[in-house]
């Protein structure tokens, strides 16, 4: 038999992954070390994930391997299938541009304060416990894995921890991702009881009642919930994916997030594998609301990067709409329309990737250009950093899902899938399913405000404070890392049926059918359903667009007068505009605020007619915050003083409790 | 089908779209014609928007000094995505190949990738105003957006298909069938059309009253071509949505086969329809006032539960089983 | 059951009904007083229109009858009289913002939904016209008593009390070709009176509290609250 190579190349990522880490010490001595080894070595590590990945997706099967590691009668087992080959692409492609932009990003680093060697070795890490949760094949080594995942990544959030606000960000994402890896680990422990082992084998062999089935399905989907920041259970993400360094930003958002995604897809299709229709209804119903609440809170934002995380909440609420209707078909027999819904979602997930990662380094290229988050300071960047500019601008275009580029696709695709409910019996369902398309659609026109707020405020206009109007471009190893996103985000658009041809072999393992028919009229046409139903044909959209232009401009420039004259702005005749008088952010999201006021808890306050000195002020906070955490937090601390009372201070009764526990261990046992 | 006949089916389709941008002007002259003789005036000709097109074509161009290089990009994009998306709508006949490049779904993206560079365009040069009407454009289509798809979601669910042919060909086999869901998505459709258009009750498009601005205020900087270019993208746009609204709703007349009597036919039969609803939008933009920018949400409100309730009745009502 | 299949009465009616629930969202989110009452003329009258398909396509005559009485009802004399009310109360002009406009809709769409399951076990396969028919009269009761519980203003109360009825009406004729004359007059005339009742309420209850706000009647609980102890002396109170 041939030798798989799969398996090989992704313990060559890991153990790049882990090299970088390992070099990394050797950075307290020699800073350079992370920009000459490190960085690279991360980027070849995403190389080889990629080849993996690729090799997985193409070539089919599966490949398994036993570690010598683990436990004495639970060594760790590993394997490579279709599902994990796509997981294993997504992190490739976003590694490598992060090792490119990398490079550069962290000379920043170089003369602060801040321990490269805590940078480096944790970055290292933190890929290394991603690349193992796709590789993992039993419950011990996910779990293992999903806690080096974690705890790395909290170390990375917490890597400029002189500043009190990023401590309790760190904080915080440490308890919640704690709570969820709880959850997590009670779900594989209902599917150890009945799968009898804690191989992933064992549990897909495991038979549930219908009853245990949901308590599994129930206590994952909270765990990998919190993990992708769905509403209620995302605060923590907009504290914590802002304050780590740009680009650990954009593997957290576009990478670390897809890990929730594939731990639920592995979990809840291909383990627990009998899928009930309700399940999906949950999925659809909070999907919605997460993505609808965070493109509101994204919308609301003036920090680039915390609009960028909680722009990451609405997209993974978009890619559990999929999941959820992928559910609802599968729990209703559908298999077809099951299959397009999760191709929808692997689809939407991969271009997130793309996208979120684009433009957290965008962001950081910003900061590194300007040193400044804040909308409200930026305005006219496009002048002062071009590329930047150009590929930032993709980024938004795609995130927006306008055509033709790759968020528009997976949308496509999803409202294609929501459109074929007219063939479920169910008459509830079919009314409900079409009402979450039109959330979906509301999220979309809500994105598109959001991003040319963004585009708007920060790279056209004039500078609004003096540190941006002198903002330095970056470096050429950034400018290549965002190109190279930039362009992955075209080319998955423009080739949507290569994509899931890619992607298909992920619904082949895991439902048995994938769509035979979206790519039967040619590549130029994606057909999901049938031609009759719906086609979309990116390629020549794109042709068509770039013809039509070119005609129009050729035409322009040769029949009429070409001068073009620089001149002040009108602006209806007022005084000189000056960088002052431009919108801010916050006014432009003033109207949409006013429309969704009541969703936000807004703390707002206007100076008077005749204040002197006026300042407006505007605090906006979450209502998950007083409706949620607040309540629970207090519960918390009322149980511990409830608790607090067994701390007499007393020798003596301590000695009197672990009696009586030994007492009562001893009377169990016997 | 036979070679010929896709070579001719893209001739005509080509046509079809030239015919967009030929007839865009005019739809507008005859709004402007019979508002002016609703308001017992004479009114300037029907073809003085052609003549306005000329004019600003031949003028010279100016750029603002702050302006970036996607001041100057965003007319094209503007112009040519609008035309690119009223392209897949058919005018005259069925059957035509550029109705398999986007279904309606992707008309509707194109249709926001306009409006994405027409807001960025408005807050490029950094001017007050030009960030007014971007931030409210984006309000007014965030709300439109979501009624305009939910509308053709139900129309989709009828034809059990998102391609704009294959929902006329269905409404024409059914023959005449009373569906209380077309006629919520058809009073869904009218209402996000005034709003995407920016007409009268949401934004008027005969002023340059300063605070009312929406559209307007975008391009307040344009001149010269750029300023005809989206003139000219927002007269599609409008035709856009006459024909939408013209053809799938009534698609009686429509050409099947192409043949010059058919098309020809088809021709007549939607320049009839179009200038009936020239004609009522005058109307309705004689009798109404422009709303208060907060009223606009309610309009736009009302549009969402039209579609909403379109989706709904069309559940309920007309599949039963 | 396709819809075009069916014949043009029955589509006719449907449609017709399809408009009844629409008028019901408006009435449910319209701020107006007085367009509120125009609504419920439209939905009065578009029940009228459903009767008199009904009688049309079943060629029952008693059925003509129930038409022109509902018509001279619900779309004249009862707004007419609301309308008077209004006038004589001063509340031309009264507007009322719904707290959360977006949640009432939608808890309406969810009462749709809700009600469109309650029936769909309820007839066989050939039936299938009766039960989305049914399925929308009940929205429209249901809708009403929403309205009911959302709305302070005791006339917009009466409205949604009023198009409660309406879908019963709904009901009653479409499914069942409609109700026995007698029943269908004692239902009219029971309406009337209730309406001259509220009429008269209206009067009393402004008299006493000087607000058709009845949020605030439960103030006139009859508790040691010092406030409450004496309706005589309070009024000044409770207005402010």
């Amino acid at each position: 038999m041939e030798m798989n190579p799969v398996l090989p190349l992704a313990g060559l990522a890991v153990a790049l992954a882990l090299a970088s880490s390992a070099v990394s010490l050797l950075a307290s001595r020699e800073p350079r070390v992370l920009r000459w080894f490190a960085m690279p070595l991360i980027g070849l590590a995403g190389l080889a994930a990629l080849a993996a990945g690729l090799w997985a997706l193409l070539a089919g099967g599966s490949a398994n391997a036993t570690l010598p590691l683990g436990l004495p009668w639970q060594p760790w087992r590993v394997r490579a299938d279709a599902l994990s080959g796509l997981f294993l692409m997504i992190i490739g492609l976003v590694t490598v541009a992060v090792g490119i932009y990398g490079r550069s990003y962290v000379r920043g680093y170089e003369r602060g304060r801040d321990s490269l060697t805590a940078l480096g070795g944790f970055t290292g890490l933190f890929l290394t416990g991603m690349l193992l949760v796709t590789l993992a094949d039993d419950a011990f080594l996910f779990m293992v894995a999903w806690e080096v995942m974690s705890l790395s990544s909290y170390f990375l959030v917490a890597f400029q921890h002189e500043y009190a606000a990023n401590r309790r960000a760190a904080f915080l994402y440490l308890l919640m991702a704690h709570v969820g890896g709880l959850a997590i680990l009670l779900g594989f422990g209902v599917l150890a009881a009945f799968g009898h082992g804690f191989e992933f084998a064992a549990m897909r062999e495991a038979v549930l009642s219908p009853g245990w089935a949901s308590v599994a399905f129930g206590l994952v989907f909270v765990g990998f919930g919190m993990k992708a920041g769905l509403m209620p259970l995302h605060a923590w993400l907009p504290e914590a994916h802002p304050v780590a360094p740009s680009y650990i930003s954009a593997l957290m958002s576009g990478v670390m997030l897809k890990m929730a995604v594939y731990g639920f897809v592995r979990v809840v299709f291909d383990l627990i594998g009998q899928v009930q229709w309700q399940w999906g209804v949950i999925a659809l119903a909070v999907g919605c609301v997460s993505a609808l609440m965070g493109v509101l809170f994204a919308l609301m934002q003036t920090d680039l990067k915390r609009l960028l995380a909680y722009s990451s909440v609405e997209n993974l609420g978009i890619v559990f709409i999929a999941l959820g209707l992928s559910l609802v078909f599968l729990g209703t027999g559908h298999l077809l329309l099951g299959s397009l819904a999760l191709v929808a979602a692997l689809y939407h997930a991969i271009n997130h990737a793309l996208f979120k990662g684009l433009l957290f380094l965008g962001a950081g290229a910003i900061l590194h250009g300007t040193h400044e988050r804040d909308l409200e300071q930026m305005g006219g960047l496009l002048r002062r950093m071009p590329w930047t500019g150009a590929f930032f601008l993709i980024g938004c275009l795609s995130i927006s899902a306008l055509p033709p580029f790759n968020g528009f696709v997976s949308e496509w695709l999803i409202f294609q899938s929501a459109l074929q409910a007219w063939q479920l019996e169910s008459g509830v369902l079919r009314s409900i399913i079409p009402i979450a398309s039109a959330v979906l659609a509301l999220t979309g026109a809500l994105v598109a405000a959001t991003f040319v707020k963004v585009y708007g405020i920060a790279f056209l206009g004039q500078a609004r404070s003096r540190h941006v109007r002198h903002a330095r471009q970056g470096a050429v190893g950034m400018r290549v890392g965002m190109g190279l996103l930039a362009g992955l985000c075209v080319l998955f658009g423009v080739l949507p049926t290569q994509v899931i041809a890619l992607i298909e072999p992920v619904s082949v393992q895991l439902l048995g059918g994938g769509l035979p028919e979206s790519g039967a009229q040619g590549w130029l046409w994606l057909t999901p359903i049938s031609s009759d139903t719906a086609s979309y044909s990116a390629p020549l959209t794109i042709l068509l667009l770039a013809l039509i232009a070119g005609v129009a401009f050729w035409w322009f420039l040769r029949g009429v007068p070409r001068r073009i004259r620089r001149s002040d702005p009108w602006d209806c005749g007022f005084a000189p505009p000056s960088p002052r008088m431009q919108y801010t952010a916050a006014s432009f999201a003033q109207p949409i605020r006013r429309v969704f006021g009541l969703l936000f808890a807004i703390d707002e306050s206007r100076p008077a007619f005749d204040d002197p000195a006026p300042r407006y002020r505007l605090k906006l906070t979450d209502r998950a915050w007083a409706l949620f955490y607040l309540p629970v937090a207090r519960a918390v601390e009322a149980a511990s003083r409830r608790v607090v009372r067994l701390q007499s201070g007393n020798v003596r009764v301590y000695l009197g409790w672990t009696l009586g526990t030994l007492l009562v261990l001893l009377w169990v046992i016997s | 089908m036979p070679d010929g006949l896709v070579l001719a089916a893209w001739l005509i389709a080509f046509a079809q779209a030239l015919l967009y941008v030929a007839l865009a002007p005019l739809l507008v002259g005859w709004v402007r014609k019979v508002k002016a003789r609703l308001q017992n005036r004479r009114g300037a000709s029907l073809f003085q928007p052609y003549a306005d097109l000329r004019k600003l074509l031949i003028k010279e161009t100016r750029v603002p000094h702050t302006a970036s290089p996607l001041f100057r990009m965003a007319p094209y994009i503007v112009f040519v995505a609008t035309w690119l998306a009223a392209a897949t709508v058919p005018l005259v006949a069925l059957d035509l190949p550029v109705a398999r490049i986007a279904d309606i779904i992707v008309l509707v993206g194109l249709l926001a990738l306009a409006r994405f560079f027409l807001a960025l365009a408005g807050m490029d040069v950094g001017t007050a105003f030009g960030g007014m009407g971007a931030s409210r454009e984006m309000l007014i289509s965030s709300l439109a957006e979501p009624a305009m798809l939910m509308a053709v979601f139900t129309l989709a669910m009828t034809a059990h298909s998102t391609s704009l042919e294959s929902v006329m060909s269905h409404h024409l086999a059914d023959g005449f069938v009373l569906r209380p869901s077309y006629l919520f998505a058809l009073g869904a459709l009218l209402l996000v059309a005034l709003a995407e258009c920016g007409r009268i009750p949401v934004d008027n498009p005969a002023t340059h009253l300063e605070l009312t601005m929406i559209h307007e205020a975008m391009l307040l900087e344009y001149s010269g071509r750029h300023l005809a270019l989206m003139e000219w993208a927002a007269q599609v746009k409008l035709l856009l949505y006459g024909v939408l609204i013209a053809n799938v709703f009534f698609p009686w007349g429509v050409g099947r086969e192409f043949t010059p009597l058919a098309l020809g036919l088809g021709l007549l039969a939607v320049l009839a329809k179009l200038a009936l609803l020239g004609a009522a939008l005058a109307t309705a933009e004689h009798v109404m006032a422009k709303m208060r920018l907060f009223r606009a949400p309610a309009f736009l409100n009302l549009a969402l539960l039209l579609a909403l309730l379109g989706l709904l009745s069309h559940v309920i009502l007309e599949i039963g089983a | 059951m396709t819809l075009a299949l069916l014949p043009l009465l029955q589509q006719f009616v449907l449609l017709l009904a399809a408009l009844v629930m629409f008028l019901s969202f408006v009435l449910l989110a319209q701020a107006r007083l007085i367009s509120a009452i125009h609504s419920f003329a439209w939905q009065g009258a578009l029940v009228a229109a459903v009767t008199l398909t009904v009688a049309v396509a079943g060629e029952t005559h008693h059925l003509y009858f129930s038409a022109i009485l509902t018509l001279a009802l619900k779309a004249l004399l009862i707004p007419w009289m609301l309308h008077r009310l209004t006038r004589r109360l001063g509340l031309e002009r009264h507007t009322e913002d719904l707290h959360w406009p977006t949640l009432a809709i939608m808890a309406a769409v969810v009462l749709v939904i809700f009600s469109y399951w309650l029936v769909t076990p309820m007839v066989a396969q050939g039936l299938a016209f009766t039960r989305n028919i049914i399925a929308v009269s009940l929205a429209v009761v249901l809708i009403g008593l929403l309205m009911m519980v959302v709305r302070q203003q005791a006339v917009a109360q009466v409205l949604g009390f009023m198009s409660m009825e309406n879908g019963l009406f709904l009901a009653a004729v479409s499914a069942t070709a409609g109700m026995p004359l007698v029943v269908e007059l004692g239902v009219a005339f029971d309406v009337l009176v209730a309406m001259v009742l509220f009429g008269v309420f209206f009067f009393q209850i402004r008299e006493s509290i000087d607000s058709l706000d009845v949020d605030r009647l439960n103030r006139l609980t009859e508790t040691a609250d010092p406030v409450g102890a004496n309706p005589f002396a309070t009024t000044d109170e409770v207005s402010q």
